[in-house]
């Protein structure tokens, strides 16, 4: 049954959106180490941090972020996923998809400074609806937000802590985050229709 | 579209595996210490219970909840009202509540079909007669899976009263869309006329089959069905197709023991094997609640059904309502 309600394919979509590169992997790459060194100073060193990534991109920049913090402090840091599916403000827009994982470290959320890390910051309802998902897993001592991309746009109030790249967007256009771990290579991609 | 769940036939193998992949990390929220999502907030789900039943509506009940819906629980015991009357003024009633999603479960085979001509919200079929019950064979392909891993390929024996389960029917419709090779087992009288037409196998002989099961599901026998002489004595019954000790020795190491309750300990299935670690008894219930509320996430959750089944409204009402009464609830039963 629901297979029968995918549309036709129409022309591709590519032929009518053109395609600039804004960071490759050497960009993205540098973002990702600062950001990493920006948290240790911020939070003096990583004490009682715990990286949160919302899937999908943003839990493999997670794991990067993780990585690179415990190649400068020697100490791994915990991290985990944050599944805001089910706390979206569009739910009832959309037919109901599927769930993304959450799964937080051992050490869980109490009183731990949790820094959630997402690829593209836009309308900021993601990170809202990340608020309201980290209410109910514990009580944070704080809670901070890094993005590889923020494209401006904000329709809630909300901003990061850390930002890999401030990227001026008219609204009509799209950021793509591709990584090596989903899509085989590391760029940000502006999708601009002709 | 509105879209319900009243035949495990409804749901192709995405739906299903969405469905599964969905209640895994559903899962996961019974370990928090707030165990509710804000999912269904604002809606309504109505529990038309029908018949008797302890945990399947406790269990729909429990789901419902922890997404934060609005559940109403109606009780159509005792009702004096014919059954297609009541029927279908309780479908009035419920419209008039404006009811998101109904769970029935209904004596009658079909009735659920009826009533989703009937209303405007997702049905969501909880048992009706000996027809389906869909939830059942979910939560019984996501423990097996949660075991063995995926389905495909796996063999899964159903033994018992075949005839009166709606459990063997959606079961066997389901596991056939995963992928898995269904074989029933029970005497010649248990079997319903139109099995030969049903994606799976049949025997008449437990021990023959032990050996090569990845599942075995023991079925419980329905005395309170059973109007005939199916079998000579509860005790043959029991030496024939019962699960004992001896019988689970011959199983392979892996393989699993099913039940989906009430059981008849000692008839179908002995204390030491229910009580095994090898019987997922205790997790089918466990898993009953995760499985439902991944049902009506994707039922409810968003602007339209992300799985299940349409109704053409075959008996659809008018606003004075002429609907045909009565035996017309069951002419689905073997759909």
């Amino acid at each position: 049954m629901s297979a029968a309600s995918v549309p036709a394919h129409g022309p591709s979509p590519d032929s009518d959106v053109s395609h600039k590169t804004v960071l490759e992997a050497p960009d993205i790459r540098r973002a990702l180490t600062r950001i990493a060194h920006e948290i240790l100073e911020r939070t003096k060193g990583g004490r009682d941090i715990v990286l949160l990534g919302i899937p999908t991109r943003g839990v493999t920049l997670a794991a990067r972020l993780a990585g690179r913090i415990a190649e400068v402090e020697g100490e791994p840091v915990p991290r985990g996923s944050l599944d805001v599916t089910m706390y979206r403000d569009d739910l009832r827009m959309r037919p109901a998809r599927a769930l993304g994982r959450t799964e937080l470290p051992p050490e869980g959320v109490d009183d731990r400074v949790v820094v959630l890390v997402d690829d593209v910051l836009f309308s900021g309802r993601t990170v809202r609806a990340a608020l309201d998902a980290l209410n109910d897993l514990g009580r944070p001592r704080a809670v901070q937000l890094a993005t590889l991309v923020d494209r401006g746009h904000r329709e809630l109030p909300i901003r990061a802590d850390y930002v890999g790249k401030n990227l001026p967007t008219s609204a009509r256009e799209k950021v793509k985050v591709l990584l090596a771990e989903t899509d085989g290579r590391d760029a940000v991609v502006l999708e601009v229709p002709k | 579209m509105k879209r319900h769940l009243i035949s495990a036939a409804d749901l192709t193998r995405d739906d299903a595996l969405l469905i599964l992949d969905t209640a895994e990390e559903l899962s996961r929220i019974a370990d928090r210490p707030i165990k509710k999502l804000p999912t269904l907030r604002g809606r309504t789900v109505v529990n038309l219970f029908f018949e008797d039943s302890t945990r399947t509506r406790i269990s729909f009940e429990a789901a419902a909840k922890r997404l934060s819906a609005d559940v109403i629980n109606f009780s159509a015991k005792g009702s004096s009202v014919s059954k297609g009357e009541s029927l279908k003024d309780t479908a009035l009633t419920l419209e008039a509540m404006g009811a998101d999603g109904v769970v029935i479960r209904h004596n009658a085979s079909g009735a659920p079909h009826r009533l989703a001509g009937w209303v405007r919200g997702s049905v969501v079929n909880a048992g009706d007669g000996t027809h389906e019950h869909p939830t059942q064979a979910l939560l019984d392909a996501y423990t097996m899976r949660r075991r063995l891993g995926d389905l495909d390929g796996r063999r899964v024996t159903i033994v018992g009263d075949i005839l009166h389960s709606r459990v063997a029917r959606s079961n066997v419709l389901l596991l056939n869309t995963l992928g898995a090779e269904v074989t029933l087992v029970a005497p010649p009288t248990l079997f319903p006329v139109s099995v030969d037409t049903w994606p799976c196998e049949v025997a008449y002989d437990f021990d023959a089959v032990l050996p090569k099961s990845d599942v075995v599901m023991m079925l419980r026998v329905q005395q309170e069905r059973m109007t005939a002489a199916y079998f000579p004595t509860v005790r043959e019954y029991s030496r024939r197709y019962g699960l004992d000790a001896r019988r689970l020795a011959a199983l392979q190491d892996h393989a699993i023991v099913m039940h989906p309750g009430p059981m008849n300990r000692g008839v179908e299935i002995a204390a030491e094997v229910a009580d095994s670690p090898r019987s997922t008894i205790v997790e089918q219930v466990a898993n009953g609640v995760t499985v439902r509320m991944a049902v009506l996430y994707l039922l409810l959750g968003g602007s339209e059904p992300a799985i299940g089944g349409d109704v053409t409204p075959a008996g659809a009402v008018s606003p004075n309502g002429d609907a045909k009464r009565g035996g017309d609830a069951s002419r689905r039963e073997d759909a």
